[in-house]
């Protein structure tokens, strides 16, 4: 997997946790245990893992489903965090998306 | 019972974002062989213990999820009084020529039910090349390969108005329900339905939106070979979402897990045998983590929230143009 060598910054919660270049933000997400999100399909499918990219440089290496990423949204940064790798420090947003918000109090 | 009417799920036809690594999925680690390729760039497919054609179709389109299913009748006159019953049960019916979009198939007959999926039904199939023998048998020609899945089995659908759906499953395909589950006001939640001795050939699950895929599913021969999938997903890193574990509810030894496109796929053995005449089995809705999960006893939270989408109900999966087609596949994928 390499070096994690990328800080991604929660906004929401403040929540840090390390990337690497070579990683999904999802997977790091979920070993750091920081959440929000613990569960989706890793694909690009099932759009459960929808946040907003706030800063940073990132690199959408898996196709997104169009169902859930429209092109006026992947315009403004809304992105699946499964289907990216980080290019730099990174600071996401869960936004409005509930789903989120409903999982989170799963666990 | 007589098996003639809805005989099963016999083909669907799955939306992928990334048609090389899904391809790659299907093949070599759920292990269904590669039957045949379309001019606009599908790839068909079959199970090692299935005699027809194909029974999955992978398309690369920009969404995830299922384009449609279908069924097969027992009869030509079984075929033709369906479509007229579905006409008269109040869903219009398309036409799908023979060998049009689908090789090897003849005539198809689509609608769109209540939960705002697409079905079809057809009669006449070609026989894969590739087929378990019929002449003192052997077990396998080829030895399967992966998960080792011997067949398509059946899918979860969520949509709106599973009440009507179920009825259209009994009064025009002349399914059963064997088992079901209701919510406290006496509504119904979700419903297993079959056409056989299966458990279940598909089952619904009452959702406000319409046209959801909750998970296709594939049959193994134990749960020996359950333990063996879990292993391919650890080894390839797939997404696990749950198991390995026994449903209560079918009583299905069972995982599930996500292809490389996000399309939930299921890989199960050890169903009970359906019977038309035996009592139909009743959850309370407050049961149905136990009904589901049995060995935890507990609901786990994705594996009812997560649901994909279906193409808008009412027509045919658009397919796309060649340059469109060209455009997915090269296209250097977006960057932000």
């Amino acid at each position: 997997m390499g070096e994690k060598n990328y800080q991604i910054t929660v906004r929401d919660t403040g929540e840090c946790f390390m990337c690497g270049e070579n990683e999904f933000i999802l997977g790091a997400m979920t070993q750091a245990g920081c959440g929000p999100i613990r569960y989706g399909c890793f694909g690009g499918g099932c759009g459960v893992c929808k946040m907003k990219v706030v800063s940073g440089k990132v690199c959408a290496v898996k196709r997104m489903s169009r169902e859930h990423i429209s092109q006026s949204e992947q315009e403004q940064g809304i992105t699946l965090i499964c289907c990216i790798q980080p290019r730099g420090n990174v600071i996401i947003a869960r936004g409005r998306q509930t789903d989120l918000k409903t999982e989170r109090e799963d666990y | 019972m007589a098996l003639n009417k809805t005989l099963r799920p016999g083909l669907v036809q799955l939306r992928v974002l990334d048609l090389e690594k899904t391809l790659d999925f299907y093949k070599n680690i759920l292990g269904l062989n590669e039957v045949c390729r379309t001019a606009d760039g599908r790839v068909c497919l079959k199970a090692y213990d299935e005699f027809d054609h194909h029974s999955v179709t992978l398309r690369l389109a920009d969404k995830a999820g299922l384009d449609y299913v279908a069924f097969k009748a027992g009869s030509q006159d079984e075929l033709e009084r369906m479509k007229r019953d579905t006409e008269a049960f109040g869903y219009p019916v398309d036409v799908v020529e023979p060998e049009s979009d689908q090789p090897g198939f003849g005539k198809r007959y689509g609608f769109t039910i209540s939960t705002g999926h697409r079905f079809e039904i057809y009669c006449d199939v070609e026989l894969a090349e590739q087929r378990p023998m019929t002449k003192n048998p052997d077990l396998w020609t080829d030895p399967p390969r992966g998960m080792r899945a011997q067949r398509l089995d059946h899918f979860l659908l969520y949509g709106p108005n599973i009440a009507e759906a179920e009825r259209f499953c009994r009064e025009v395909f002349g399914m059963f329900v064997p088992e079901v589950c209701n919510t406290p006001d006496g509504n119904r939640l979700a419903a297993w339905i079959t056409g056989s001795n299966k458990a279940h050939d598909l089952a619904f699950v009452e959702y406000p939106e319409p046209g959801k895929l909750h998970h296709l599913a594939f049959y193994l021969q134990d749960w020996n070979d359950v333990g063996n999938a879990a292993d391919w997903i650890a080894i390839n890193r797939l997404k696990l979402d749950i198991g390995p574990t026994r449903h209560a509810i079918t009583r299905g030894l069972t995982i599930y897990f996500w292809e490389p496109s996000g399309n939930r796929i299921e890989v199960f053995a050890g169903v009970y045998t359906a019977y038309p005449d035996n009592p139909q089995r009743v959850w309370d809705s407050d049961q149905l983590g136990r009904g589901l999960f049995y060995y935890s006893g507990e609901m786990i939270p994705s594996f009812l929230k997560i649901v994909l989408k279906l193409p808008p109900p009412g027509q045919p999966p658009r397919m796309f143009t060649r340059i469109e087609l060209e455009r997915l596949r090269c296209s250097p994928l977006s960057r932000q």
